[in-house]
């Protein structure tokens, strides 16, 4: 599992292969957490942390935000690629609903590799896996990295 | 209830137009909160002294961060039948870091309208592109959000 980031650690475009796995990154989210992502957003719809509401609404209780969702998907990504590698696009689709209690497995596999001048790409495939093990969530991400043969590659880090 | 929610003209109108903007000064708490709520434990959006000593020089916002300039999920200028809305999806391009201290507007344009009928019901598809801009007016990110009402 995902141990977090440590700056400084760069993650190069050589050392990337395609088929290769991202480290996984495992959440469990609480009801709590949906109230301080509600606060921290500004995202206050009831659906996320009034049962009755939730129940009213048709769903089978309070669920999590896609935007949490996303959040998680992004963090597996920066703690993938360290500092020095920078997300380019984020993708996701709510395909599923993760409730509060379910252990969700946040995933990822590189499905290609390119350069393109002093830039280095790696494309990858993301999703999350439910508390059945069933995609809730799915999506791609784009990255660049720095290469050890290309010490142009370090992109500014104001302009990517 | 009806088969389908209709697309009326009114809402044809709006399509392609700017249906709302917002603004938000990125402050260094702020950015605390949401990573901690995420449980997003990098350096780079919470540990002041880590992050003033690596790439950015300081503290930035992580990449979703931006979506809490809009109070409302989805705010549309006209009514819509049916009370309950649903995230679909969400496509984030970044271009530029997101800094504390920065001032962004963002400006929601309202791309695409689509009925259709599923396990809710009739529903409506609103697909909305949301434009992220700092105070120098450079692009720091485009959104495009989809979600339902149904």
């Amino acid at each position: 599992m995902d141990n977090g980031v440590v700056l400084g650690v760069v993650l190069f475009w050589e050392d990337v292969a395609e088929g290769s796995d991202i480290p996984p990154l495992a959440k469990q989210p609480t009801t709590r957490q949906l109230v301080e992502y509600a606060a921290a957003s500004g995202d206050f719809y009831e659906i996320h942390y009034d049962k009755d509401f939730a129940l009213a609404a048709g769903l089978k209780g309070v669920i999590l935000h896609g935007a949490l969702r996303q959040a998680f998907v992004a963090q597996l990504i920066t703690d993938w690629i360290g500092e020095h590698g920078t997300l380019k696009s984020l993708k996701c689709q709510y395909r599923g609903m993760d409730s509060p209690g379910d252990t969700l497995t946040c995933k990822g596999k590189v499905t290609s590799k390119r350069a393109d001048g002093h830039r280095y790409y790696v494309e990858c495939e993301t999703w999350i896996e439910g508390a059945r093990g069933e995609r809730t969530t799915v999506g791609s991400a784009i990255v660049l990295l720095p290469s050890r043969a290309d010490p142009l590659s370090l992109i500014h880090p104001n302009a990517w | 209830m009806a088969d389908e929610i209709p697309i009326t003209p009114e809402m044809l109108r709006f399509t392609g137009a700017t249906i709302s903007t917002s603004a938000l000064n990125v402050e260094q708490g702020h950015i605390g909160a949401f990573a901690r709520a995420v449980g997003d434990p990098n350096p780079l959006w919470s540990n002041e002294k880590e992050a003033r000593d690596g790439r950015y020089g300081g503290i930035v916002a992580p990449p979703t961060f931006l979506r809490a300039l809009h109070a409302e999920p989805l705010t549309l200028p006209f009514d819509v039948p049916g009370d309950h809305l649903l995230d679909a999806g969400s496509e984030w391009e970044y271009f530029r870091p997101v800094h504390h201290g920065d001032r962004i507007v963002a400006t929601t344009r309202l791309k695409e309208l689509e009925q259709r009928t599923g396990r809710l019901g009739p529903m409506l598809f609103v697909v909305s592109e949301i434009t992220y801009t700092n105070q120098l007016d450079q692009v720091v990110a485009v959104q495009q959000s989809t979600f339902i009402r149904y």
